[in-house]
C-alpha cells in the first residue's frame, strides 16, 4: 500500500456540504498507476459528488487532490481535462444532435487553416471507435446510434482525453455482455500502460471480474479501502448496506402487531425492459419491505404499483377485485400514497409553502372545485407539523428552505393526511440526519400499529430487517426472492441479495 | 396568500404604481380630479383605468398561462380575431348579443387550438402560439377583407362607450374579470395546482395533479380574455381594424405578468399583482403623454422597469439584493 | 445522403420552394426570369441577414427579438450620423457595426449572468433600441450623401436583363460568411453543442456563458448589417423600420428546418425560408386578386406544418429509451 511511487491520485479529507446534507465527509481515495480501483456504495453514498469533486463540475468545500504529487483544484470539467482527469458518467452527456465525430472531438477539433478538419477528425475517429470493436461511420448524427454505442463513444472520447486518471461512472448499464467484455479489455490495456482508472458500478460480478481494489462509501463517509481479491462478496455488500453506528439506537425489533387481511395483491406486474414481473401481497398492519442493490429494480416495483408507469403485464387486486392503474390519479383514489427516491425532482414542489405542500394531494383527490378550506389546511399542517416534529418556523415556509429531514416529513405529511391504505416508500431515510432518521423509522412502526399497509423499499438493510413483516429481494430486475418470519434477518436479506442467477454473470438486465 | 413574501411583492409594486401616479400628478396638476359629467365620472385614474382595461384583460389570462411554465404570444391576433368576428356578426343582421357570443366563442376556440397544441402535440409553448400569432393576424384581416370593418349597432359599441355606476364599462368588465379570475383560481384549488405544475410537473403528477386538462384550462382561459379584450377595442373605434387591433399587446400582457413578479420559468403568480403591472405601465404611458415628453420615452421607461425586474429577481442578484434590503431596515428600525 | 431528422426538414424545405417555384411559374412564366430573381433577392436582403444572426441564436437553443429594432436604430443612426454629423458612410457603418456587436454582447451576458429567459431578455433590448431609435428621431430623415449613390449604382448584371444589387450581394456574402462560420469553424461547433444540451456542453468543456455573449453579440451584428442594407435601400433612415420582422425572420430560420428548441437546423435552411416568404409575397403582387392576408396565413401554416412535421420526426427517430 505504501508505495507512493505508483501513486496517481491522492484524495485526502474531500468534504461538500449541501444545505441541509453533508454530502462527501472527509473522504480519502488513493488511485494508483495500472489499477482499477471500484468505487462502491449505494445511491447517496457520495459516489457522484465524490466523482463531480474531481472533475472540477462542483466546487470542494474542504480537502485536498494531489495528481502525481502536485495539488490540484480543478474549476471545471475542462480544467480537469487537461490535468488529464476525465469522467464518462452514467448518463450519456453526449450531444445527440452532433455526429459521433463531433462529439468526440468537440472542444479539441483538430483544425485547418482555422477551419475544422472534418476529413481528420473522421480517421482518427474511425481509428479510435475500432479500438473498441465499433466499425460505424463517424460522420453520422450520435442520435442514430443505440444508447450501448452511444455509451461506448462516450467511453471512446474519455479514453482519448485521459492522460492520467479515467473515471467510470455506471459505464456498463446499457451494455450487453459482449460489449462488457471489450470494454474489460480495454481497461485492463490501458492500466497497463500506466493509466488509473476509477470504476462505478452496481454489478459485483464486474467488481470482482476487473478491479483491484475497491473503495467503499456510505452516507458521505468512507467505509474503507480493500484489496479485491481479500475481499468477500458477502463482506462487500455488508460494508455497502450495513448500518452506520450511530443509527443502531433506534433498531431493536419491535413486537410486529399481527397482520390483517390481504389489502394489495401484484400478480405478476411487470413491464418489459423495466422489470420482470413480481408477484406480491401486501396486508393490512404490516410492513413489506423491498430490498437489492441499486439498480436491482426495487424502484420500478413501486412506479407500477403506483401507476406512475403503465404496466403491460400482470394486474393489481386491491380487497380482491382486479383495479386499472393508467396514472397516478387512480393510484390515489384507490387510497395509495407514494413518497419517491428523488425528494427534490419528484417529492417537493420547491417554491410552495409547507402547508401547500402537505394538502397537495388531498386536495388533488378532491378535486379543484373542492378547495380544502384555508382554516383547515392550516389546521392540517399545524397538527402534522407537530405530529411529525417537523422544524419549521411556520407552515407558510418554502419547502425548500427545510432540511432533507424535514422535507421528507412534510412528504410523509401530504399522504397521512389523504389517509392511504398503502403507503408506497421509496428509501425514505436517505439522505437526512441521523434524529430525523431515527423519528421516521418510528413513524412508520406506529403506522403499522395503526393498521396501514406499507411498502418500504431501502438500501438500509439492518433497518429493514428490523422493521419489515416480510421481504422482497430484487436482484437484475427480477423478484430474487421472499423472506417471511424469522428468514428476515440482514444476513439473510444480503445473502439473498448476493445469491448468482444461474447463467447469467453479468450485463444488461432483461 | 396572506405570505409576507406576497406581502413585501404587493408593497413594492404599489409603491411603483404611486410614484408613476405621483408623476401623472406632477406633470397634470388636475390628474386626480375625478367629475361627474351626465353620469360618466371623468378624470386622469379613470382614463388609465379605462385606456388599461385592454391589457388587463389580457395580464389577466396571460399570469396562470406563464405560471404553468408556458406563454401565449397570440393574445394580440386573438384580439384582431375576436374584434373581426362580432363586427362581421353585426353587419350581417345579427344582434349585438349574438355577436358578442361569436367573438367570445371564438377567443375559446383559439385558446383550445393553443392548448391541444401544447398539450397533446407537445409543441413548446412560445412555438405553439406563435403559430397564431402569425396566422390570426392574416385570419382577422381575411374576416374584414383588409378594410377597417365599421359598424353602427349601438349595442355593440356599447361595449366600450357604456358606463355602470359612472365607471366605464371596460373598467368594470376589466376589474370583473381580475376579481373573478381571483377567486376562480384562489377560492379553488386551481391555484395550488397552476403553481405545482409550474414548479415541478413530476412531483405534481405524482401527488395527483390532473396536469393535461389544466394546462388545456389556462390556455383556453387566456383565449377568452384576449376575446374580451379584442371587444373592447372593436368597439372603441366602432370598427374591427384587423392591421392594428391588440398589435404588440401581448409583449404588453407578457410584460405587466413580469412587473407582476411571476417568473417566465413558472410557479408562483398573482392576478392582483399583474393588473397593478398593467396599470403601472398604463401610468407610465399616460404620464409621458400628458408631459408633453417624446412618447418613444415610454419605451425606454418600459425596458428600465423589467430590467430591474429581472436584476431584482434573477438568482445571481436576488439573494445579495435581499441581503442588502434586510441590513438597510435594521439599520433603518434600529 | 442519409435521412434523418437533420437533413429531412432541409429537403422538404428545398422541395417546398421548387414546387412553389413551379406553380409561380407555370401562372406567370414572367417569374423564371433573372429580373425576378434579382429583385426577390434585393427586396429580401435585410430578412436574410437578420436571418443569418437569428440562425445562430435559434441554433444555440435561444430567440432574439431585438434584431427588428437593433435594425430600426441602425437606420437611424446612420442617416444622423452621415446627414446630421457628416460622417463618412464607411465611418458610420463601422460604429454601427461595432455598436450592434457590443449591444448584443450585453444581451448575451444578461441571458447568461440573471439567467433569465432570452424572450424577455431581448424583449426589453428590443424596447431600448426601438426607444433611443425614436429618441434619435422620430421623422423619415433622407441620406443624400453621394456614395450612397454610388454604392446603389453597384451591380452585377445578370443574363436576362435582371441585375444583383449591392444588397443582395451583401446577402448572398452573409450567408456564405455565416454558413462557413457555422458550419465549418470549432466556434459553430460550440453553437451546436450548447443548443443541443448546455450542462452536456459544459461537461464537454465548452464555455457556455462565453458562447452565449457571442451569439447574440454576433446577431446583433448581423442586425446592424440589416440595418445598413435597409438604409442603403431606401435611402432613408426611420425608426420605426422593421417592425416585427423579427418574426418574419424566426419563421424563415424555422421554416428553413430549423428546430426552434435548438440544436438541429442549418443555414442554407434559412436561406431558403427567405426565399419562400419572398416568393409567396411575390406571387401575391403578380396576382393581385390575391389579398395580402394570405401571406401571413401561408406562413402560419406553414409553421405548423414543418413544427408539426418535425415533433412528429423527433418522435419516430427518437431511439429506444433507456430504462432504469
Amino acid at each position: 500500500m505504501g508505495d507512493t511511487a505508483s501513486m496517481v491520485l491522492a484524495v485526502r479529507g474531500l468534504t461538500r456540504t449541501f444545505p441541509g446534507v453533508r454530502a462527501l465527509d472527509g473522504v480519502d481515495l488513493t488511485l494508483r498507476a495500472g489499477e482499477i480501483h471500484a468505487l462502491l456504495g449505494e445511491n447517496g453514498a457520495g459516489k457522484s459528488t465524490l466523482i463531480n469533486l474531481l472533475t472540477g463540475a462542483q466546487p470542494i468545500d474542504d480537502g485536498t487532490i494531489h495528481l502525481d504529487g502536485r495539488a490540484i483544484r480543478p474549476k471545471n470539467p475542462a480544467d480537469a481535462a487537461a490535468n488529464g482527469i476525465v469522467a464518462v458518467y452514467q448518463e450519456i452527456t453526449l450531444l445527440p444532435n452532433l455526429s459521433v465525430a463531433e462529439n468526440i472531438y468537440l472542444g479539441r477539433e483538430p483544425t485547418r487553416f482555422g477551419l475544422v478538419d472534418r476529413a481528420r477528425m473522421r480517421r482518427e475517429g474511425s481509428a479510435l471507435l475500432a479500438r473498441f470493436g465499433l466499425s460505424i461511420d463517424p460522420a453520422l448524427p450520435l442520435s442514430a446510434f443505440s444508447t450501448a454505442v452511444q455509451q461506448l463513444i462516450a467511453i471512446a472520447r474519455a479514453v482519448d482525453m485521459s492522460a492520467r486518471v479515467l473515471i467510470l461512472d455506471e459505464p456498463t448499464a446499457s451494455l450487453d455482455s459482449a460489449e462488457v467484455a471489450v470494454l474489460f479489455r480495454l481497461m485492463r490495456e490501458l492500466a497497463a500502460s500506466g493509466l488509473a482508472i476509477l470504476f462505478v458500478t452496481h454489478f459485483l460480478d464486474q467488481v470482482y471480474t476487473v478491479t483491484d481494489r475497491i473503495t467503499v462509501l456510505r452516507g458521505g463517509k468512507l467505509v474503507g479501502e480493500r484489496l479485491t481479491a481479500d475481499l468477500a462478496r458477502l463482506d462487500l455488500v455488508a460494508m455497502m448496506l450495513g448500518s452506520l453506528p450511530a443509527t443502531e439506537s433506534h433498531l431493536q425489533r419491535r413486537t410486529a402487531v399481527a397482520p390483517g387481511d390481504i389489502v394489495v395483491q401484484v400478480t405478476g406486474l411487470g413491464r418489459r425492459n423495466l422489470v420482470s414481473p413480481f408477484t406480491a401481497e401486501i396486508r393490512q398492519a404490516e410492513v413489506l419491505g423491498v430490498a437489492g442493490l441499486l439498480g436491482s429494480g426495487r424502484t420500478e416495483t413501486a412506479l407500477l404499483l403506483f401507476g406512475a408507469v403503465r404496466a403491460d403485464t400482470g394486474g393489481v387486486l386491491v380487497d380482491g377485485k382486479p383495479v386499472t392503474l393508467k396514472g397516478p390519479r387512480d393510484a390515489i383514489r384507490l387510497g395509495f400514497g407514494f413518497c419517491p427516491e428523488d425528494r427534490k425532482l419528484d417529492g417537493i414542489v420547491a417554491d410552495l409553502s409547507v402547508r401547500e405542500n402537505i394538502v397537495l394531494a388531498l386536495q388533488a383527490r378532491q378535486g379543484w372545485w373542492k378547495r380544502v378550506p384555508p382554516a383547515r389546511q392550516r389546521a392540517l399542517a399545524d397538527d402534522y407539523i407537530r405530529l411529525l416534529n417537523i422544524r419549521t418556523p411556520d407552515a407558510e415556509k418554502p419547502i425548500q428552505l427545510l432540511s432533507g429531514g424535514n422535507q421528507q416529513k412534510a412528504l410523509l405529511a401530504r399522504w397521512l393526511a389523504t389517509r392511504p391504505r398503502l403507503l408506497i416508500l421509496d428509501e425514505p431515510t436517505r439522505g437526512i440526519d441521523v434524529g430525523a432518521h431515527a423519528e421516521i423509522i418510528l413513524l412508520l412502526e406506529e403506522l403499522r400499529n395503526d393498521g396501514m399497509a406499507l411498502y418500504v423499499i431501502s438500501s438500509e438493510i439492518e433497518e429493514v430487517a428490523a422493521y419489515a413483516d416480510r421481504v422482497l429481494v430484487m436482484r437484475e430486475r427480477r423478484q430474487a426472492g421472499m423472506l417471511t418470519g424469522a428468514e428476515v434477518t440482514p444476513a439473510a436479506i444480503i445473502d439473498a441479495i448476493v445469491r448468482p442467477v444461474d447463467g447469467e454473470p453479468s450485463g444488461r438486465a432483461a | 396568500m396572506n405570505t409576507p413574501a406576497w406581502f413585501a411583492a404587493a408593497r413594492s409594486r404599489l409603491l411603483l404604481l404611486a410614484i408613476v401616479l405621483l408623476a401623472n400628478v406632477l406633470v397634470a396638476p388636475g390628474f386626480l380630479e375625478v367629475r361627474l359629467v351626465d353620469g360618466r365620472l371623468f378624470g386622469g385614474i379613470i382614463d388609465i383605468l379605462n385606456r388599461g382595461a385592454p391589457v388587463m384583460l389580457l395580464a389577466v389570462g396571460m399570469a396562470p398561462v406563464i405560471a404553468t411554465r408556458g406563454i401565449d404570444l397570440s393574445v394580440g391576433a386573438v384580439m384582431a380575431i375576436a374584434g373581426a368576428v362580432a363586427a362581421a356578426t353585426v353587419n350581417a343582421g345579427h344582434a349585438w348579443p349574438v355577436a358578442i357570443l361569436a367573438a367570445l366563442g371564438t377567443g375559446l376556440a383559439c385558446g383550445l387550438w393553443n392548448g391541444v397544441l401544447v398539450t397533446i402535440f407537445r409543441m413548446q409553448p412560445i412555438v405553439a402560439t406563435l403559430i397564431l400569432m402569425v396566422a390570426g393576424r392574416g385570419i382577422a384581416q381575411m374576416i374584414t377583407q383588409g378594410r377597417v370593418l365599421t359598424f353602427t349597432d349601438a349595442g355593440l359599441a356599447g361595449v366600450s362607450s357604456a358606463s355602470l355606476l359612472g365607471l366605464p364599462l371596460p373598467v368594470l368588465l376589466a376589474l370583473a374579470a381580475a376579481i373573478g379570475t381571483g377567486l376562480l383560481v384562489r377560492g379553488t384549488a386551481l391555484g395550488l395546482f397552476i403553481e405545482s405544475v409550474g414548479t415541478s410537473p413530476r412531483a405534481a403528477r405524482l401527488a395527483g395533479v390532473p396536469a393535461p386538462a389544466l394546462l388545456i384550462g389556462v390556455y383556453v382561459w387566456s383565449g377568452l380574455m384576449a376575446a374580451l379584450a379584442g371587444l373592447i377595442a372593436t368597439a372603441d373605434i366602432r370598427g374591427a381594424d384587423a392591421n392594428n387591433a391588440g398589435l404588440w399587446l401581448e409583449l404588453d400582457a407578457i410584460l405587466a405578468v413580469v412587473i407582476g413578479g411571476t417568473s417566465l420559468y413558472g410557479g408562483r403568480f398573482s392576478i392582483g399583482l399583474s393588473v397593478l403591472g398593467a396599470l403601472i405601465l398604463q401610468g407610465m404611458r399616460t404620464c409621458i403623454l400628458r408631459s408633453g415628453l417624446p412618447p418613444e420615452l415610454n419605451l425606454l421607461l418600459m425596458a428600465v422597469v423589467v430590467a430591474l425586474v429581472l436584476v431584482v429577481q434573477s438568482p445571481a442578484c436576488g439573494p445579495v439584493l435581499a441581503r442588502m434590503t434586510a441590513r438597510l431596515t435594521r439599520r433603518g428600525t434600529a | 445522403m442519409r435521412l434523418d431528422a437533420r437533413t429531412l426538414p432541409l429537403l422538404i424545405t428545398v422541395g417546398v420552394f421548387i414546387l412553389l417555384y413551379a406553380a409561380c411559374a407555370v401562372q406567370f412564366p414572367a417569374m423564371l426570369g433573372t429580373r425576378v430573381i434579382g429583385n426577390l433577392l434585393t427586396d429580401n436582403a435585410f430578412l436574410g441577414v437578420l436571418a443569418v444572426g437569428m440562425t445562430f441564436v435559434i441554433l444555440s437553443g435561444g430567440i432574439d427579438l431585438s434584431v427588428g429594432a437593433v435594425m430600426g436604430f441602425t437606420t437611424v443612426a446612420l442617416a444622423v450620423m452621415i446627414e446630421g454629423a457628416g460622417l463618412h458612410p464607411l465611418v458610420a457603418f463601422t460604429i454601427v457595426l461595432a455598436g450592434g456587436a457590443l449591444f448584443g454582447c450585453g444581451v448575451g451576458a444578461a441571458i447568461h449572468w440573471l439567467k433569465a429567459p432570452p424572450f424577455i431578455v431581448t424583449l426589453t433590448a428590443m424596447f431600448l433600441a426601438r426607444g433611443a431609435a425614436l429618441l434619435l428621431s422620430t421623422d423619415s430623415i433622407p441620406v443624400r450623401h453621394g456614395f450612397y449613390q454610388t454604392l446603389s449604382g453597384l451591380s452585377l448584371s445578370l443574363p436576362g436583363g435582371g441585375r444583383l444589387g449591392l444588397i443582395a450581394l451583401l446577402m448572398l456574402l452573409a450567408f456564405l460568411a455565416g454558413g462557413v462560420l457555422l458550419h465549418f469553424t470549432r466556434a459553430g461547433l460550440k453553437v451546436y453543442a450548447l443548443g443541443g444540451n448546455s450542462r452536456f456542453a459544459g461537461l464537454m468543456g465548452i464555455d457556455t456563458g462565453r458562447t452565449t455573449i457571442l451569439v447574440y453579440g454576433f446577431s446583433s451584428t448581423m442586425a446592424g448589417l440589416a440595418g445598413i442594407i435597409f438604409s442603403l435601400y431606401t435611402r432613408s433612415g426611420y425608426a420605426l423600420t422593421g417592425v416585427g420582422v423579427e418574426l418574419d425572420a424566426i419563421a424563415a430560420v424555422v421554416i428553413g428546418g430549423t428546430l426552434l428548441s435548438g440544436g438541429v437546423g442549418g443555414m442554407a435552411g434559412s436561406l431558403i425560408g427567405v426565399l419562400i416568404q419572398g416568393l409567396i409575397l411575390t406571387w401575391i403582387t403578380f396576382d393581385g386578386s390575391l389579398s395580402s392576408w394570405w401571406t401571413k396565413i401561408a406562413i402560419g401554416m406553414l409553421l405548423f406544418i414543418f413544427i408539426g412535421l418535425q415533433r412528429l420526426i423527433l418522435h419516430f427517430s427518437a431511439p429506444t429509451g433507456r430504462t432504469g
